[in-house]
């Protein structure tokens, strides 16, 4: 194939990976509809017995009783037929949902890799802003299902597609450029290696985000006393649950993204523009998501700012990694200039 | 802590403003566009420093401060965790079962073995084990690094502050602009614009030189992105002392030239139209390259020649460089294509005094017209001058000549010197590995007990995580493990 046909197929790739994310969104909204009316406490059908809110050893924090949902043997027995059919369901476009998530990513990632053959000569396929779009959609959604089994978190799947069909469609839509070589700029290894970091640690902080987003809702749901017993919230892992998978995340993003920001970017700065650190508004920014992830990491340790408040502060990260990918791109000048956009 | 999230917040929120006004260090020039745009508050904003943020009384307050706090929480926490160290593990508490897991298992052995196992077992998962056979139970700990990796990670942030401060106090950065086919040597009349560090000489400079032998840029030219530079570089000889052996090397973004003392980076290029200036004697006034800045990406270039020889007047020449000729009644002359494919000069001639005497510097890219006046045809409309490259265009009233002679690229490089760059990287990676122990090296406690009951051994076994968050029950499920498959294999 010419790098023309590799570029076409590119794009149809990214076109019919949009598609099927709406499919899996689609699907995890009919699992949530079909949960809407199933009390919490009633087991689904699974084929491995590691529901997130109960049983495994990891899901369980320390002195915190078993887990107040789902443990109860006997609410696993439904003995009303249409709840069983309900849970069933629920469980069938869970799955399904999960399966579209993978098939989109698959055709998220061939369109990647094709973008970057589609460019004469071929190179990596994050040049210009829509394809750092592009690519940091799929680092959310790689981050997602590399941890689906490990942290039973099918509970996300409704955000990270939706984030990546929003992503996606922007990108079409607005960012769009056609496949074409690098400026000089980025002619260097360190575009792998800074990118490829920046992108694995967003995508961290993507999902940390939405989980810290759900604790927030589900520790407020979890404080009240008249809290429903069905529907997405009750659904979802407990608030302690949701709290320490945010926290894992996020402690894999703070050191990859620690590599990213300031030891991958400096390097290069340090070949690219003869100084390390130059408060560049993309490396002022940068600075600042790495001051408040700390922030997060202190405020965890903190008496009064554990829970809640630390969630906030994991919140407020994610927007200023937003920022400084949309707004900075788009509306600032400095030497990251990069979006290919007039 | 909480002092230290106050401050990290504090340091966060101030790093803002820096990144939406413009920076004096970052463009000077964006600096001064802004000032006249907003004269009523640049006193203000001047007065706030926010001109240079990063170099401000009160930013540097924040990162001293924190810096302070960070020391304040290091010292007494070494002296903690040098003592925790050497101590060994805890007694068992009375009551194993309290804890967050704990297990009982029964076996066949004698308990002296079974205590000896569960050490060993201990031991291979690296605890640190202290046996106390008299109670019949083992103490376990392990993890000691986690807060090792901690004061690690604080530890190397003062190391990084300190590289960062060696690079501003010592170091230098110059920016110069060479025609290609000319040279430069390290000296601080050679540099168009030159900041050095506080702490910083003129006589720190190493007397390395070199020259530009040829530049060469390529333009992608068809496709949707037609216009946009696939490759730029220089090539250059360069000795790194006099009486040095010259050598060359190939100068390109993200390929800079490395030397003792500095570093030349490629950061961008244009064009330096040559021409040939004739006065009204018909001499040679000016001859050669005039360095145009470029504007925009297709590199219409501004810029002047000044040709004080020049007689009865002095001669001045200000307009475009367009690398590529275009036309439009709209828009009048503009540059089609980066690429010199069709150059044309298009000027405007003064005469008059360019008021090079009166001492005052002045910009090498701007004419000073305090003195000068337009020269115009009869109808009263401007002189315009297009010269097509080679061509020559008498000027009127028998002032002279201009002719344009051909088309020189130059670069424009910068020199720096950085010292502490090591200290700081060296720094930042400390920090990941110390940061990677904190993180996710978990303290942990591990007890078992033994007791003889109707003949058989009855082991309690208990863990206790020192950090939220870990994986404690499978832990603890592991170690029941090993201490029960033995008991299995010997049977």
């Amino acid at each position: 194939m010419s790098p023309a046909d590799f570029a076409s197929f590119s794009n149809n790739a990214i076109a019919f990976a949009s598609v099927v994310y709406v499919l899996a969104l689609l699907s995890h909204l009919t699992e949530w509809a079909f949960g809407r009316s199933l009390p919490a406490d009633v087991e689904t059908p699974r084929e491995q017995p590691v529901p997130v809110v109960a049983g495994s050893a990891d899901a369980a924090p320390p002195y915190d009783g078993p887990a107040a949902a789902g443990t109860d043997p006997a609410a696993g027995t439904v003995a009303d037929p249409d709840l069983a059919s309900k849970a069933h369901n629920l469980e069938r476009f869970g799955r399904i949902g999960v399966g579209l998530t993978i098939v989109a990513a698959a055709l998220h990632l061939a369109g990647l890799v094709t973008r970057g053959l589609g460019a004469d000569p071929a190179r990596v396929p994050w040049g210009n802003m829509y394809e750092f779009s592009v690519a940091g959609a799929f680092g959310v959604t790689a981050t997602y299902l590399l941890l689906l089994r490990r942290y039973s978190l099918r509970w996300l799947g409704v955000f990270v597609t939706g984030f990546s069909v929003v992503v996606l469609m922007l990108a079409v839509l607005l960012l769009y450029v056609p496949a074409g070589p690098l400026v000089p700029a980025l002619h260097s290894y360190w575009l792998v290696v800074h990118v490829v970091a920046a992108v694995i640690a967003s995508g961290a902080f993507a999902v940390g985000a939405m989980a810290s987003a759900l604790y927030l809702v589900k520790s407020r749901a979890e404080s009240r006393d008249d809290a429903p017993r069905t529907g997405y919230v009750a659904r979802l892992p407990q608030a302690a649950v949701l709290d320490r998978v945010a926290y894992r995340v996020h402690a894999f993003g703070f050191p990859v993204w620690t590599f990213a920001a300031l030891v991958a970017g400096p390097i290069w700065a340090e070949y690219a523009w003869g100084r390390y650190w130059g408060w560049d508004p993309k490396e002022v920014w940068a600075f600042i998501t790495w001051v408040v992830y700390a922030a997060y990491l202190h405020a965890r340790a903190t008496a009064g700012w554990k829970g809640r408040a630390a969630a906030v502060i994991a919140l407020v990260g994610f927007a200023t990694v937003l920022f400084n990918f949309i707004g900075i791109n788009l509306f600032g000048s400095g030497l990251h200039s990069y979006s290919g956009l007039d | 802590m909480r002092t230290a999230l106050v401050l990290l917040f504090l340091l966060a929120l101030a790093a803002v403003p820096g990144s939406i006004i413009p920076q004096r260090d970052i463009d000077a020039i964006a600096v001064s566009q802004w000032q006249r745009s907003h004269p009523e508050l640049t006193p203000v904003y001047e007065w706030l420093g926010l001109f240079s943020v990063y170099d401000s009384v009160w930013f540097s307050a924040i990162y001293i401060l924190l810096m302070v706090s960070l020391v304040g929480c290091i010292l007494p926490r070494t002296r903690i965790y040098w003592r925790g160290m050497r101590a060994r593990p805890p007694h068992a508490p009375r009551n194993l079962d309290r804890l967050p897991e704990s297990r009982t298992l029964v076996l066949d052995e004698d308990s002296d073995a079974v205590l000896a196992r569960a050490r060993d077992v201990l031991r291979r998962k690296r605890y640190r084990v202290d046996v106390h056979g008299a109670a019949g139970e083992v103490a376990a700990e392990r993890g000691h690094l986690r807060e090792a990796g901690n004061l690690l990670f604080h530890i190397s942030l003062l190391v990084v502050l300190v590289g960062f401060a060696l690079g501003s106090l010592y170091g230098f950065r110059g920016g110069v602009i060479v025609v290609s086919g000319q040279g430069f040597s390290n000296s601080l009349s050679q540099y168009d614009d030159f900041d050095p560090g506080a702490l910083f000489g003129a006589d720190d400079l190493e007397p390395f030189a070199f020259t530009i032998d040829d530049f060469r840029v390529s333009f992608l030219e068809s496709g949707p992105q037609a216009g946009m530079p696939t490759e730029f570089s220089a090539d250059v000889t360069y000795t790194e002392a006099p009486g040095k052996p010259p050598r060359t090397h190939d100068l390109a973004v993200n390929h800079p030239l490395s030397l003792d003392g500095g570093s030349v980076f490629l950061v961008g290029h244009g064009y330096a139209p040559r021409v040939t200036v004739r006065d009204g004697a018909g001499d040679v006034a000016y001859q050669g390259p005039a360095v145009f800045l470029p504007q925009d990406s297709s590199f219409a270039s501004f810029g002047v020649v000044k040709v004080p020889d020049a007689l009865p007047e002095q001669l001045g020449f200000e307009g475009l460089f367009l690398p590529t000729y275009g036309f439009t009644m709209d828009a009048g002359p503009f540059s089609r294509f980066p690429d010199a494919l069709d150059p044309v000069l298009s000027l405007l001639p003064y005469r008059g005094d360019l008021g090079l005497d009166t001492g005052e510097p002045q910009s090498v890219y701007e004419l000073d017209k305090d003195k000068l006046e337009v020269l115009e045809r009869e109808d009263g409309s401007d002189f315009r001058l297009d010269i097509a490259l080679g061509q020559t265009k008498q000027l009127p009233d028998g002032a002279g000549s201009i002719s344009f002679d051909g088309v020189d690229r130059w670069v424009k490089l910068q020199i720096s010197d950085t010292p502490g760059k090591h200290l700081a990287l060296g720094g930042v990676l400390l920090a990941i590995t110390g940061l990677l122990g904190s993180l996710f090296i978990r303290p942990r406690r591990a007890w078992a007990r033994v007791r003889r009951e109707e003949g058989r051994t009855v082991v309690e076994l208990a863990g206790l995580d020192r950090s939220a968050g870990g994986d404690l029950g499978e832990e603890i499920d592991e170690l029941e493990q090993l201490i029960r498959n033995r008991d299995k294999e010997q049977s």
